[in-house]
């Protein structure tokens, strides 16, 4: 059990900076996931936490004890890695009691041929035979304990990858992407095994991902991370609603957000496709911003003008219970996509002309730089909070 | 799989992988495609199978042939003799030491070779700087040709000129006259087919470690596996477990072949301290033309050869391949 301090980090591979000054306070007990498209940096901060990587500037701390210059083996860390890691030439049992052999037994006892005859080794032996075995039985692969990897399927092997990472208990799991070689059935049903294993273990789990669900469904926070920089730490129902910037807001949700560029006319009134929107912000006439709006903020308006957005059917998407709808605005590159219940698709027909409205408050703002424009009105935010501050 | 269909086809069986076919009646579209794939997978296959009929089961057949046989190179007649051949070759003392002397060439050069690559591959890639320039030095022997080198090698060993000698002399250590010496020639034979053999094997260590995955050391590292001694036992060796297995049997095969060294620099002597299987039947059947005696150690050689293999492959296949 321990609390993880990641204190302004930096990191470089030659001229390419990787990570710029990042800082992250971990709870103890926090299941934090980083988030990121891949090559954002978020597998070196893993690395660099789990002592493969040394940081060129910048601290770590493990339960309050900088471990900067330690080994991977003294940091009291674990590791499930993407391609598992697990040693093909052992079986399953002796790939997780590799962890306790190599902390409980000395090197003569670890001999060959040897090291059976030494006094305390069938004692330690014994005991981690025991503890292989509870684990194992634990995470229900038990019955594989004399197979090798090349014997189990995917879900198996990750289990075992698993098992040898919680066979000596440590202070903090590190999960470097390890539901990403899974077919997707397979992907769902590990990912509740992963939150049922944090919530029975109980301590910190530091889990890196590209996929949005993942991050979504497993943490208590999360680290939205873009070329080496956190854009925004919070639990996944802020990222989604309230996200700081505008990667972050793309970054999140299927289908993306709908990204539309717009001029304030007045206080109140917003300019954009072709329509005026009602919607207060915090800017002067004649200023450009963003508005981004989530495809299911969009209703059905029965009129054009004033507060609708209209635009002609490109194409229906059929997915249930919800249709994805999407619009062909005047001025505008790309589709805008809405999402409206179902019950309204024998009404809609593609080249058909379409009226969409949105709640002003559940509209999005940013700037030309990107950060997000809070108002006084709606999400009751008075600034944006900066990272650092937030804690649990 | 398309080969076994069409040969299966071919001999005129219905296939069992064609899912759509319903019993085809004659002359029918089916037969008739069934026909059209056979022959282009012969007309495919053909070239290949012809000249493997040429140019090595026919000789071996001949092999067979003449070792049954009391044929001398050059007669124009000869008669079968039947198992004569293999009786005198089992009972003649000259043949024993011959194969001793194989199998004593063949367990020094592949261990050494083996040991000595992988100690080479592992230090040329356990530093940084000038590797591809230990790589080059240490394949160089083996592209260059092994004649030319062996004469090099008859240079050095000179009992009165060679560096070796002179070296040795200077330094105060015994010498020894090492190619006409029975105690020391075989041992030097092997030395240097070690010295030949080494880029080779170490070139294909480097390769088998390239391919060993990072994750796997890593995983190490966090498991606290991470002495060098124990990195190795944990995951390089047991990973180059196919490359070695490869390097065994090629190393294996490469030494029973041993000849050029020995035609060049002993001549199979002093005495028969030297003599191995290849240069026996080299002597035996083009030297004192004895083609039948000779013909019956081709076959002996030919049976060591391919048990070993099968030997080698069976018993490390299953304890080296590990999907």
């Amino acid at each position: 059990m321990a609390s993880v301090l990641i204190d302004s980090i930096d990191k470089n591979y030659g001229p390419t900076s990787v990570l710029r000054g990042l800082s992250l306070p971990i709870a103890d007990g926090e299941f934090l996931t980083l988030l990121g498209p891949s090559g954002c940096g978020k597998s070196t901060l893993l690395r660099i936490l789990a002592g493969l990587e040394v940081q060129d500037a910048g601290s770590v701390l493990i339960g309050e004890r900088a471990v900067d210059g330690l080994k991977p083996k003294q940091r009291d860390v674990a590791m499930v890695f993407q391609s598992y890691a697990l040693y093909p030439h052992m079986t399953v049992a002796s790939n997780m009691a590799l962890p306790l052999r190599m902390r409980r037994l000395s090197a003569f006892q670890r001999l060959p041929l040897l090291g059976r005859f030494m006094p305390a080794t069938p004692r330690i032996a014994a005991e981690i035979d025991v503890e292989v075995t509870r684990t194992a039985k634990s995470l229900g692969i038990g019955h594989l304990l004399a197979r090798k990897p090349g014997q189990l399927s995917g879900g198996q092997r990750q289990r075992v990858a698993v098992g040898r990472a919680m066979v000596r208990h440590p202070a903090v799991f590190l999960m470097d992407e390890p539901l990403s070689n899974l077919d997707a059935k397979l992907r769902v049903q590990m990912r509740a095994e992963i939150k049922e294993l944090h919530r029975r273990l109980g301590v910190t789990f530091v889990y890196v991902t590209h996929d949005q669900a993942e991050a979504m469904t497993l943490s208590d926070r999360v680290a939205v991370m873009l070329d080496g920089e956190l854009l925004q730490v919070a639990p996944p129902k802020d990222i989604y609603a309230d996200p700081d910037d505008r990667r972050v807001a793309e970054f999140i949700g299927s289908p993306k957000i709908n990204m539309l560029d717009g001029v304030v006319r007045e206080r109140g009134l917003i300019d954009v496709a072709g329509s005026t929107l009602a919607i207060e912000a915090d800017a002067r006439a004649g200023e450009h911003l963003t508005l981004g709006i989530r495809p299911e903020v969009f209703h059905l308006a029965d009129h054009g003008g004033q507060g609708a957005l209209t635009g002609s059917v490109r194409m229906i998407e059929h997915m249930g219970s919800d249709l994805f709808v999407h619009l062909d605005l005047a001025g505008l590159d790309h589709p805008l996509i809405a999402r409206l219940l179902a019950e309204r698709a024998p009404l809609i027909s593609p080249g058909q002309t379409l009226h969409v409205g949105a709640k002003p408050e559940r509209v999005l703002l940013f700037g030309r730089d990107g950060r997000r424009l809070r108002r006084q009105v709606g999400s009751g935010r008075a600034s944006v909070t900066p990272i650092r501050e937030i804690t649990r | 799989m398309s080969e076994p269909l069409a040969l299966s086809s071919a001999s005129g069986e219905p296939s069992a992988t064609g899912s759509v076919r319903t019993l085809p009646s004659p002359a029918s579209p089916t037969r008739r495609r069934a026909f059209t794939e056979a022959l282009a997978a012969w007309t495919l296959a053909g070239p290949a199978v012809f000249f493997l009929l040429v140019l090595f089961f026919l000789p071996v057949i001949g092999i067979f042939v003449i070792a049954l046989s009391d044929w001398q190179f050059g007669v124009r007649s000869f008669s079968f003799v039947g198992l004569a051949n293999f009786r005198e070759v089992f009972a003649d003392p000259g043949f024993r030491t011959s194969l001793l002397n194989t199998v004593a060439y063949v367990l020094i050069v592949v261990p050494g070779t083996v040991v000595l690559g992988l100690l080479i591959a592992l230090l040329i890639e356990s530093g940084k700087s000038c590797r591809s320039f230990y790589r080059a030095i240490h394949f160089l022997p083996f592209m260059a040709t092994l004649t030319a080198m062996a004469i090099a090698w008859e240079a050095l060993l000179h009992p009165t000129i060679g560096l070796v000698n002179q070296t040795l002399a200077a330094i105060g250590l015994p010498t020894a006259n090492w190619l006409r010496d029975e105690n020391t020639a075989l041992p030097v034979l092997a030395a240097i087919g070690i010295w030949q053999n080494l880029g080779y094997a170490m070139v294909l260590f480097l390769a088998g470690m390239k391919s060993i995955p990072q994750d796997l050391y890593d995983a190490a590292d966090v498991d606290g596996a991470d002495l060098w001694l124990d990195r190795m036992r944990t995951v390089t060796l047991p990973m180059l477990g196919p490359v070695s297995m490869f390097v065994v049997i090629v190393l294996a095969v490469r030494a029973f072949e041993c000849f050029d060294t020995v035609k060049v620099l002993t001549r199979g002597g002093p005495g028969h301290a030297s003599e191995v299987l290849l240069y026996t039947l080299y002597r035996e059947s083009f030297e004192y033309l004895r083609t039948g005696y000779g013909a019956a150690v081709a076959v002996v050689f030919l049976a060591i050869v391919v048990t070993l293999t099968l030997v080698q492959a069976g018993v490390l296949d299953r304890k080296v391949h590990y999907q």
